[in-house]
């Protein structure tokens, strides 16, 4: 039951990830990157993840994506405004997608396997357990990522400011 | 056992729904007979004793109205918009703890759909999911002024979601907990987190005007500004569920407020009623409480809606951004000084 749900979930995510890149409105393609991510959050559940889920949820699809469908709709983007692009251009992405491709083939060729993992405590993933990790024995490492946050927040504060004053 | 648990959850789903259902309806005659009431009127007084059929003549018309998808728009979108709309503004109600486990033929039924163990950050969740609704509708009907509302609901939605957010982590600090039904629990009596978080609660307050994009927060639908704003293209049905959607954006926001800061089904002397009620009749007391304050958030929605005139754009986006944000912060801070001083005594 959970591996049929799991590859039926995975495909979902697949399948709109793919979507995504072949739908010519820009538009289009963000909403179905939204429901991409709805399948990710749906994967965290599955793993008991539901804090990750629920962060997954708030942040990427409510908050992220809302901007970026602000800005496509301000720009207001479709398919015959696109600019056409020349015959070069598509010959350099043709090559660097197939030596993407070359590499991504040979890494997972180099990769092994690893055994399945098998979760220690079924609840990890609640809330309780990942702030105690993440104040004890990740805490470093959070309270970096917190003051780089903290350092493109300002920059970007600083960037929009000093626009202000030009004009 | 198994079967039914999954009867009992049906019946619970089948029963908030249309009991949100027919609130987020008689709230469009509520709010017309209010606005009657405050502007020194009758208001709607023909369908039914004192127009008690109104909303059920509004629905009839609604979907008898014809239905115009505009030329050049996205047809697919135009549709999914008020269907979004609508979806969200009704999965909310999910996670809301609708009484005590109420006793009911020798089984003790809990009176939730889910006790999911982050049940705020779910309504979050939620609430931020809703504006794409107005943003794809704004944006599908291919129209300047729709846009203009689709692109203002989207900016305003997600200032005040942070200070709403805010105002939750210092909720959270004294409750402890993620979970509404724990919150519920923890307010026995009279022991409301109104108490502990007053400020918090202001906030929020103002927050979920903006995020229900009522008065003086209605600036998508501006119509002395954009025609009617994100639905200015809408017509019959799909008008109408981007409306209800509202209402019952509007409901969930009060069973919300009510539940977080106002004590949910609790409410002074519960024991006592219980003991004498027993654990059929108490429960459902305990309901009718929480429906009572609900309908008491309805009402200020409304009466703020018909008193305070709508804010200029920049007006509402200092007061997000200026006011706001730093007031939550504060809050925060004070809250974690307290807690820590209230602990080491």
């Amino acid at each position: 039951m959970s591996i049929s749900l799991f590859y039926f979930i995975a495909f979902l995510s697949i399948f709109f990830a793919l979507l995504v890149i072949f739908s010519k409105n820009p538009v289009h393609s963000v909403l179905y990157l939204i429901v991409t991510f709805f399948t990710l959050t749906i994967h965290y559940v599955l793993l008991n993840a539901q804090f990750l889920a629920i962060v997954n949820f708030i942040v990427y699809m409510g908050a992220i994506m809302v901007l970026f469908l602000f800005v496509l709709m301000l720009l207001n983007l479709n398919e015959n405004r696109e600019a056409s692009k020349s015959t070069l251009i598509k010959m350099i992405g043709v090559i660097a997608g197939m030596c993407l491709i070359v590499t991504l083939v040979g890494s997972v060729k180099a990769l092994h396997v690893s055994d399945p993992l098998i979760l220690k405590t079924q609840d990890l993933g609640l809330v309780k357990n990942l702030g105690k990790v993440l104040f004890s024995k990740f805490l470093l490492p959070f309270e970096l990522s917190s003051l780089l946050l903290l350092s493109a927040m300002v920059g970007a504060v600083l960037l929009a400011k000093r626009d202000i004053k030009k004009a | 056992m198994e079967i039914a648990f999954v009867i009992e959850k049906f019946i619970l789903i089948t029963v908030i729904f249309s009991v949100s259902l027919g609130v987020a309806a008689y709230s469009t005659l509520a709010e017309r007979k209010i606005a009657g009431y405050l502007q020194d009127r009758v208001g709607p007084s023909r369908a039914g004793w004192g127009g008690m059929f109104q909303p059920l003549a509004d629905g009839l018309k609604m979907f008898f109205k014809e239905e115009i998808i505009p030329a050049e728009s996205s047809k697919t979108l135009f549709i999914l918009g008020p269907s979004l709309a609508l979806l969200t503004a009704c999965i909310g109600s999910a996670v809301i703890p609708w009484g005590q486990e109420i006793l009911i033929a020798d089984r003790l039924v809990s009176l939730q759909v889910t006790d999911v163990n982050v049940g705020i950050l779910y309504i979050f969740g939620v609430v931020s999911l809703g504006v794409y609704g107005i943003m794809i509708g704004g944006w599908a009907s291919n129209n300047k002024f729709s846009l203009m509302g689709a692109v203002r609901a989207a900016s305003q939605s997600i200032s005040y979601e942070i200070p709403m957010g805010l105002s939750i982590i210092a909720l959270l600090l004294s409750t402890n907990t993620l979970s509404m039904k724990e919150i519920a629990e923890q307010q026995h009596g009279a022991n409301w987190n109104i108490l502990y978080q007053p400020l918090g609660f202001l906030i929020f307050l103002v927050c979920s005007f903006a995020e229900t994009n009522r008065t003086p927060f209605d600036l998508p639908e501006c119509e002395t500004e954009l025609v009617g704003g994100y639905h200015t293209e809408y017509s019959g049905f799909k008008m109408g569920a981007f409306m209800f959607a509202e209402y019952l954006n509007m409901f969930l926001a009060s069973a919300v407020m009510s539940t977080l800061y106002f004590g949910g089904y609790n409410y002074p002397g519960m024991d006592w009623v219980n003991d004498m009620t027993g654990p059929t009749i108490g429960p459902l007391i305990g309901m009718g409480v929480l429906f009572l304050k609900i309908f008491v958030f309805i009402f200020f929605f409304m009466w703020v809606r018909w008193t305070v005139p709508r804010f200029r754009y920049d007006q509402l986006m200092n007061l997000g951004w200026k006011i706001l944000i730093p007031l939550a912060i504060a809050n925060i801070v004070i809250t974690g000084i307290v807690i820590t001083i209230v602990d080491k005594l």
